[in-house]
């Protein structure tokens, strides 16, 4: 009866894995596909200067990066609500979080030191 | 009193103790493997920030526009891109339990890395020879550190593929193998994921500066 169960438990859990850590050939090739389009064209506009605005420029790849780190994790990584009963969703928003924190933390907090350390930024103000 | 205590505590120790509590053998891998993959992915977080928050510090050496070759770049990231689709059709192959096929697009696969770090290091090398060293400034130090440490991370994935590929050799497609190529597969997948990061943030970006 224990065996049975162990049994049974066992195949279950064995078919729960393989429906998504294998994925299917459709989307892989999807995944794929849309990666080369979402590679092609931020490479493309900074290659060719298409858009003259720099600033904006480094927008738009930023945010094919982003969509593409989507495509990659929905994909290849085959990310979904279920996995692990949630706890794979659970340990990415986390570590996303704190990448957003250490990230935007790091960048917003040097680059006001360095402005305001720059030299004769405010040098005759001084006393 | 002392009996509801007694009760209390019956009741507690009953809700700790749970009999059919069962786990098959590496069942709770893959979500390990995950963890790991997400603490490393705070190692490259503080990399990507330490990049840049150096990046522009040039110490009036070379920049990226004087270093950088775009073209190079884009045939190292279809390398890897390439790399990450022959794994998957790896995996494909291992669920159908074609070990032939899956042992081919390993190979595949590694052939692609080997090309990736090829490049890499080809490119590392031309820049030391012009005297872009890590030495040189602030920005080719966290450079090197950045992209440095994701090519270690390749060249071990390379490593863990051949090791995996003697396995498959000697033993087959074991549960056990099948359970390591799947964690593979997701380490090699995620080290696209952060190639996708440090060719936008430090080569793109870097000819924008």
């Amino acid at each position: 009866m224990s065996a049975n169960a162990h049994a049974g438990h066992d195949s279950h859990s064995h078919s729960h894995t393989d429906d998504h850590a294998h994925g299917s050939l459709r989307s892989y090739m999807v995944g794929f596909w849309l990666s080369v389009i979402l590679t092609a064209i931020p490479f493309y506009l900074v290659m060719s200067g298409v858009i003259e605005n720099k600033q904006l420029t480094s927008i738009v790849i930023m945010a094919f990066a982003a969509a593409q780190i989507i495509v990659h994790m929905i994909c290849f990584l085959h990310m979904n609500a279920k996995s692990e009963s949630g706890w794979t969703l659970m340990a990415l928003l986390f570590t996303i979080i704190i990448v957003v924190i250490t990230l935007s933390g790091s960048l917003w907090v040097m680059y006001h030191l360095n402005a305001n350390m720059m030299a004769g930024h405010d040098m005759s103000q001084l006393p | 009193m002392d009996l509801a205590v007694k009760h209390n505590t019956s009741v507690e120790a009953s809700a700790f103790y749970v009999t059919d509590e069962h786990h098959a053998e590496g069942g709770s891998t893959m979500l390990g493997f995950w963890i790991y993959l997400m603490s490393d992915c705070l190692i490259f977080a503080v990399l990507f920030a330490t990049y840049g928050v150096l990046g522009a510090n040039y110490a009036a050496g070379p920049s990226p526009r004087d270093l950088f070759d775009l073209r190079l770049v884009a045939v190292n990231t279809s390398m890897l891109l390439l790399s990450s689709i022959t794994y998957g059709f790896a995996m494909l192959a291992m669920a159908k339990g074609r070990v032939g096929a899956m042992q081919g697009w390993l190979v595949a696969t590694a052939l692609f890395g080997l090309a990736f770090i090829g490049i890499e290091l080809t490119e590392f090398a031309h820049m030391i020879h012009e005297g872009a060293t890590p030495q040189r400034s602030a920005f080719l130090s966290s450079f090197f550190a950045l992209v440095g440490t994701h090519g270690l991370h390749v060249t071990f994935g390379l490593i863990w593929l051949s090791t995996l590929m003697v396995q498959v050799a000697r033993h087959g497609l074991i549960p056990a193998n099948m359970r390591r190529l799947t964690c593979l597969s997701m380490f090699w997948h995620f080290l696209d994921v952060i190639w996708i990061g440090v060719f936008t943030f430090v080569y793109l970006m870097g000819m924008l500066r």
